[in-house]
């Protein structure tokens, strides 16, 4: 990581941290993760010693919180002109991308550590098995990266924080429900079957599920890198393309 | 005016700049050297603040070339801000974070630190009179401060070049005057750029003027040429002049 990245990695962590964003986003993650993990995933009732039912709702709480987290990352620059400022540094919009990327996920994994208490009521309870956890948060993790690269490329299209919001909410949903028939049927009767495939092996949940059971599968791990690098590629490019208009 | 014998720090060749149907910036070319502080007058929307954004790399021109200190900004744009020291329009600052937070971030990307990034910070710290402010938030300044952190930010890496977009707006005649004065003693070795409308700056600081109006150079000579247009050789009357004779013959050709 070059000094460049490090740089603004900082001040967007920095950024996070001195406004209500941090502080309302953890809370409102630590309070809704364990809702989610008790009452809808019956973590007690069960009678399980594993953090499945914690894991299980991280899709559906990412796909309205990593939005809100993302939206700023550049539409805030252009509403304010700070932009004008970081782009005329010596800095190049790659490096700019991708230390305001990390700066988001490591705020992410921050807020998933957070959450290391339900890691010590399973092992307090019971006997689970801390690796099939660990899997749980690596997969977790690389799926906020995958909803933050989305987020970050949307907010760079537009001055406006909500607009940003929106779309990235609307896409990240379409990206968790390409398994599922909403999505696929829309295909299904034109495109060949080849692209419905694909469509279909871009879901974000078939993804992270088995992950999630404690099997991390190279090919799992790639799709997330290679979509958080592609979403990233898109960011730059959009960048790049506002300084011809 | 001296210009020396030295390549020009800026060069602006033929420079075009088009948003969709708006033709903003046409057919500018200029150069400042060394030693130079450049006046760039012009009605608001003439394209002076587009001209610099293409300078500085930040907006990308329709055609033309700008090099700086012969890098080229668009093959070589790193170079290009590595040289310049730029103040933008407004003098954006991101809001939440301190006063000193946000010139070592600067630092930072201007590839400083440890001593050397102390010492560059103190320096413009005490260039610009920042020492009373440095744990306050951007977004608590007031305007003049504000404006100053803006160019103690342009300073940092004492750049060759300097562009500054109305560098003093919205500060009270004291601050002026303090910014004016800097301008001065820099000008000696840096080629300076910067935007205004009050034409007393021009006779003040600038030891050339450029009056651009509808995105075209109307003028380009000394403050004394300039206010040579004027029969009252006064600098208001001669930009009057100057823009009203250009707006007439817009209207003519547009009525033929």
């Amino acid at each position: 990581m070059n000094s460049n990245v490090k740089a603004v990695l900082k001040r967007e962590l920095y950024g996070y941290f001195h406004t209500p964003v941090a502080y309302v986003f953890i809370i409102i993650f630590l309070f809704l993760t364990g809702i989610f993990s008790f009452y809808l995933g019956a973590f007690y009732e069960r009678g399980q010693a594993d953090l499945e039912p914690f894991f299980r709702f991280h899709p559906w709480l990412y796909l309205f919180l990593i939005p809100a987290i993302s939206m700023r990352l550049w539409s805030e620059e252009r509403k304010t002109g700070t932009i004008e400022l970081l782009m005329t540094l010596p800095i190049s919009v790659t490096d700019a991308v991708l230390g305001k990327f990390l700066a988001a996920w490591c705020f992410t994994a921050i807020a998933l550590a957070l959450t290391f208490p339900m890691w010590i009521t399973v092992n307090y309870l019971g006997d689970p098995d801390n690796t099939v956890i660990l899997a749980g948060y690596l997969g977790s993790l690389l799926m906020a990266g995958g909803f933050l690269a989305i987020g970050s490329c949307i907010s760079a299209l537009s001055k406006s924080q909500v607009i940003a919001f929106v779309i990235s909410v609307v896409i990240c949903f379409l990206f968790i429900l390409s398994g599922f028939p909403l999505v696929l049927d829309f295909f299904q009767g034109w495109a060949p079957q080849a692209l419905v495939d694909v469509i279909s092996s871009l879901s974000f949940l078939t993804h992270f599920d088995s992950i999630n059971k404690g099997v991390i599968d190279l090919r799992d791990v790639v799709y997330y890198i290679v979509l958080i690098a592609f979403w990233l590629y898109a960011n730059v490019v959009v960048i790049d393309s506002r300084k011809a208009n | 005016m001296t210009v020396n014998d030295k390549p020009p720090a800026i060069e602006v060749q033929k420079l075009d700049k088009r948003f969709g149907p708006i033709h903003a910036v046409r057919d500018v070319s200029f150069s400042v050297h060394h030693g130079e502080v450049l006046g760039f007058l012009g009605p608001n929307g003439a394209g002076k603040s587009t001209t610099m954004k293409m300078i500085t790399g930040f907006l990308e021109p329709t055609d033309g070339t700008v090099l700086v200190n012969g890098y080229d900004v668009k093959t070589d744009p790193i170079s290009v801000k590595s040289a310049i020291g730029y103040l933008p329009e407004g003098a954006p600052a991101y809001g939440e974070m301190t006063v000193l937070r946000f010139l070592e971030f600067v630092a930072e990307i201007r590839g400083y630190s440890g001593e050397e990034k102390q010492q560059r910070i103190d320096r413009v710290i005490e260039l610009v009179h920042l020492d009373s402010v440095l744990e306050q938030t951007v977004e608590t300044l007031s305007k003049g401060f504000k404006r100053r952190v803006g160019v103690a930010q342009a300073l940092l890496h004492d750049p060759d070049v300097l562009i500054m977009d109305e560098p003093t707006d919205g500060l009270d005649p004291n601050q002026k005057h303090e910014v004016r004065s800097l301008i001065k003693e820099m000008a000696e070795n840096k080629a300076i750029v910067i935007s205004t409308h009050i034409l007393e700056e021009v006779d003040a600081v600038c030891s050339r003027a450029i009056i651009i109006a509808a995105g075209q150079i109307l003028f380009d000579g000394t403050p004394a040429e300039l206010r040579a247009q004027s029969e009252k050789n006064d600098y208001d009357d001669a930009f009057r002049t100057i823009t009203t004779r250009f707006y007439a013959s817009q209207g003519e050709a547009g009525q033929s």
